[in-house]
């Protein structure tokens, strides 16, 4: 209850608490997708507002913890390299390598530079044509529109200084990957506001009618994380499993076409390898090969490579609702955003850093 | 990561053939392209993400998002925190 009393919806929300307490006849596992959910879920303290039997376990939707480790490493030699200039969104400079971090290749000298949007980088590409601009081009649905904007203007202007190293994931394979695992204890999703405001909520419709679920679009915001909640008890206590849309100020059924449209042009789907999760087909979109002398992976010509994680880590599980945060024996001790062991203690949207931030003093250690 | 923050258009122009809006977060104005919300005018609020446009919003539930992730803390990860 300690953060709910800064919320100045404060009324509204118990009154949504009050009704979910209300409903809930029986245990329900739900899990939201995003991490951006994941923070607010922990600053607002929302897990502690709900009834026991509402439980939330949080998903695989931060993009820095997702991105393979073969990805950074790839992304640590190109920018290593003197001639380059690597331009990445800002969390993923401490995710770590197999044996380094873009951190420590900035400090040892290496050009690499901090953007808020991959215009950015067309930028400095225009402004600096003797330096190769390699921008990482990471995130899910949301994210990958913009960054196709960047490598389409790219090609369009002739600016062949300019590569993007893409490393784009999408939420509805992972989704599917979670249901049909033995191990799913999942009864309902909250499906990610922002990524269905670029896609809209029709992919969403094949998999609760395919595995009988329920999926609500979510928003970022407290009181819109316990509607999405209310609409996913409702619809599990009265055994329904539809797509409904909870974020309705943002989100569209077909969602933002034009946004789509430059996807398709950029982008094929591809398999992709997903960190601490392993390979999950078709869930990775990647340049086509028109765009090949845009794509770093083939402008650098790296190699295919398999690396492993450190055993303390125990991100997998975490990643995909099976175990949470504070279960891990190196939470907060080992791993901490300072000296992360996996990627989730990185990115604040990382599960484990939302819990180090907000929890830490409540584990018993 | 796929946060976006709601901001104001103030003006329109056009940059390498992209419509550019002027848009006011609070206290700071950043460009952010209009693409993929052709629709959008001088006046509407938008969405904005890594510096394009995704949505356009109601004015009154923008501005309340707006006061909401400032309060979070969340604007600076998204450099839209004035110096």
């Amino acid at each position: 209850m300690k953060y709910i009393d800064e919320y100045r919806d404060e009324r509204i929300a118990r009154a949504l608490v009050a009704e979910i307490r209300q409903r809930v006849t029986r245990t329900w596992m739900l899990m939201e997708i995003c991490g951006g959910q994941t923070h607010t879920i922990m600053r607002y303290g929302l897990d502690e507002l709900l009834p026991s039997q509402v439980q939330l376990v949080h998903g695989p939707g931060c993009p820095v913890c997702v991105t393979p480790l073969e990805t950074i490493d790839h992304a640590i030699a190109i920018a290593s390299r003197p001639e380059v200039t690597f331009v990445s969104y800002g969390d993923m400079l401490r995710v770590p390598g197999s044996r380094s971090d873009l951190f420590r290749v900035k400090a040892a000298g290496g050009d690499v530079r901090v953007v808020y949007s991959p215009v950015e980088a067309l930028k400095m590409a225009r402004a600096m044509p003797k330096r190769r601009v390699v921008f990482f081009g990471i995130g899910f649905e949301t994210t990958a529109p913009a960054n196709a904007m960047a490598v389409w203007q790219a090609k369009r202007e002739g600016l062949m200084n300019f590569s993007m190293l893409a490393s784009h994931v999408l939420v509805p394979p992972a989704i599917r990957l979670l249901l049909r695992s033995p191990h799913n204890r999942v009864q309902g999703f909250i499906a990610p506001g922002h990524v269905c405001t670029v896609m809209g909520y029709r992919q969403y419709e094949a998999l609760a009618r395919e595995f009988g679920v329920p999926i609500v679009v979510g928003g970022f915001e407290p009181l819109d994380l316990l509607e999405a909640i209310h609409m996913l008890v409702e619809q599990l206590e009265e055994g329904r499993a539809e797509v409904e849309n909870q974020y309705v100020r943002s989100v569209s059924y077909a969602g933002n076409l034009p946004a789509q449209r430059i996807m398709e042009e950029v982008y094929e789907v591809c398999d992709r390898k997903w960190r601490g999760i392993g390979p999950i087909p078709q869930s990775g979109l990647r340049l086509r090969p028109e765009y090949a002398a845009f794509d770093a992976e083939a402008v650098f010509g790296l190699g295919e490579s398999s690396v492993e994680e450190p055993a303390a880590c125990i991100s997998a599980e975490v990643l995909q609702g099976l175990k949470k945060p504070v279960d891990c024996p190196a939470f907060a001790q080992l791993c901490s955003p300072e000296h992360p062991l996996g990627a989730p203690m990185v990115s604040p949207e990382g599960a484990c850093a939302a819990y180090y931030q907000y929890r830490r003093h409540a584990v018993s250690m | 990561m796929c946060l976006a923050v709601p901001g104001k258009i103030l003006k329109t122009e056009d940059h390498n053939g992209s419509r550019v809006g002027r848009v006011q977060f609070g206290g700071i104005t950043r460009d952010a392209y209009l693409d993929f919300v052709p629709e959008a005018q001088p006046g509407d609020y938008v969405m904005v993400h890594v510096g394009f446009a995704i949505s356009r919003v109601d004015a009154e539930e923008a501005e309340r998002t707006y006061r909401l992730l400032e309060a979070m803390g969340l604007l600076e990860g998204e450099g839209l925190v004035p110096p």
